[in-house]
């Protein structure tokens, strides 16, 4: 399902197999667990990088799991939208920077999941992104576009990613300032790109809690929405 | 410390000298009489105010060494500074920053409070230092920071990777107006912008009240405006710190 690697200074959170990586309760659990790992092992110049294997990154939630309960569909996507609040908590208080790089297609939760990270990269040559909540008809959670207004600056971008139910290649990710890098032709050239990015960033040897604690203020109303605390007291750390 | 030059409608403020510019109690006591002084000068709702400095920078922040040997400074510099910032906020005419210098953390601060913002391209950088001393960043400078950085992924990168911002770099991300080839270059274009907005006329005190509406998220955190007082009627008044 999932995996966590640390090589170096670098922790690989990996999305594994060939199937569409959809979020559902145990993945969004294993998530979660793995965050909390990395966080607990972290140290000066830690810095976490998430990809996955096949041609997606994540597809969203686990639709199927929900229909298949009939009456209790709507029940399910509830406790499915609720749990993974937690996830982009996490990733949003990770004392580390965090890195993305999309091996292929990012939808729904799964693009929200990559735009939780500091830094998203994409392929050139394939994986798109994709809100698909507009073509499905399901509603938006309000977490969601909060992530958006905060990661994605001009108002035509947040239109193009949350009302046109287009599939946004990388090429036009970056160009709407939605991603920073779609310059590479394969899942490998991405990860070599964001290793490489990771490792400068790493050399830095940052306090992961002071860069969680600037992460969080960058995105006060996010925070508020995800229940995490935004607290500057820089007085009596001057 | 600093000194006031006034020519014709624009006031030119100087941090003097050739330190840093550090913004301990004194300086920062300093600037705030001498911006209450250009405020009480009868010409000042039809003038300009420049801020410039001598030397290799603009301001280096806090005096960290002062706030180690009295932790009790530390609140004081960050009174000061948040009064000083309000009153910049609030004041009945245009600021810009001739940044000829290094700006780093407060001293970064200070610059981005002014409206525009023109900066030497040969030297210099603007510096939010505080992920790589290891500094928390207060609320009210992040305030600042979201209301004068529009992308998201140059706000990602100001305060993030602590980049040393040269002046080429702050015109595509949007924080620098214009780059200049020299110092001097950069305060006689600062002259001339001013004169121009002189020209434009205008009444400065819709100006400074429009500002202070622009940049309302940073008064809420500098001067405890309550954000439920509507921005229109609520005259905001110079209510700082009395330190």
């Amino acid at each position: 399902m999932c995996t966590l690697e640390k090589r170096g200074d670098l922790f690989h959170l990996t999305l594994t197999g060939d199937d569409e990586h959809r979020f559902h309760p145990d993945t969004i659990t294993s998530v979660l667990s793995l965050l909390e790992q990395a966080k607990s092992q972290s140290t000066k110049g830690s810095v976490l990088i998430t990809t996955g294997h096949g041609k997606f990154f994540s597809n969203g939630f686990d639709l199927a799991w929900a229909q298949s309960a009939g009456h209790g569909a709507i029940e399910r996507m509830h406790q499915m939208v609720k749990s993974f609040k937690p996830v982009l908590a996490a990733l949003l208080d990770l004392p580390m920077p965090t890195i993305a790089a999309l091996n292929g297609h990012a939808a729904a939760s799964g693009l929200m999941f990559a735009l939780s990270h500091d830094y998203v990269f994409m392929r050139k040559d394939r994986g798109v992104l994709y809100m698909s909540e507009v073509d499905i008809g399901l509603p938006v959670p309000d977490y969601f576009s909060a992530l958006v207004v905060a990661k994605v600056g001009s108002g035509i971008a947040r239109r193009e990613l949350l009302l046109s139910g287009k599939k946004l290649k990388g090429e036009d990710a970056v160009a709407l300032g939605i991603v920073d890098s779609a310059a590479h032709d394969s899942a490998e050239g991405v990860v070599e790109a964001t290793v490489s990015l990771g490792e400068s960033l790493a050399a830095k040897k940052w306090n992961g809690e002071v860069y969680a604690s600037i992460r969080r203020s960058l995105y006060p109303e996010l925070c508020r929405m995800l229940e995490l605390t935004v607290n500057n007291l820089a007085t009596h750390n001057l | 410390m600093c000194s006031l030059e006034k020519r014709d409608r624009l006031f030119i403020l100087k941090l003097t000298g050739d330190g840093e510019h550090r913004l301990n109690p004194t300086l920062l006591d300093s600037l705030r009489s001498t911006i209450n002084k250009i405020r009480s000068d009868p010409s000042s709702s039809r003038s300009v105010l420049i801020t410039t400095s001598d030397g290799k920078f603009f301001s280096n922040g806090y005096d960290l060494a002062l706030a180690e040997s009295n932790p009790s400074l530390s609140v004081v510099m960050d009174a000061k500074l948040r009064s000083l910032i309000a009153d910049l906020i609030s004041l009945p005419m245009p600021t810009i920053a001739a940044v000829t210098g290094h700006a780093s953390a407060a001293g970064c601060i200070l610059a981005m409070s002014h409206d525009y913002v023109l900066m030497r391209r040969d030297r210099g950088f603007l510096y939010m230092s505080e992920l790589d001393i290891e500094l928390k960043v207060p609320a009210w400078f992040m305030a600042l920071i979201r209301v004068k950085i529009g992308s998201p992924a140059a706000r990602r990168d100001v305060m993030l990777t602590a980049a040393k911002v040269t002046a080429e770099m702050g015109v595509e991300m949007g924080i620098v107006d214009s780059a200049y080839d020299s110092a001097a270059e950069t305060v006689e274009a600062a002259v001339r912008l001013g004169e121009e907005i002189v020209m434009r006329g205008g009444d400065g005190h819709v100006y400074g009240k429009m500002r202070q509406t622009l940049l309302r998220e940073v008064l809420v955190h500098t001067i405890g405006l309550d954000e439920s007082a509507s921005s229109a009627s609520s005259g905001v008044r110079n209510t700082g710190s009395k330190l």
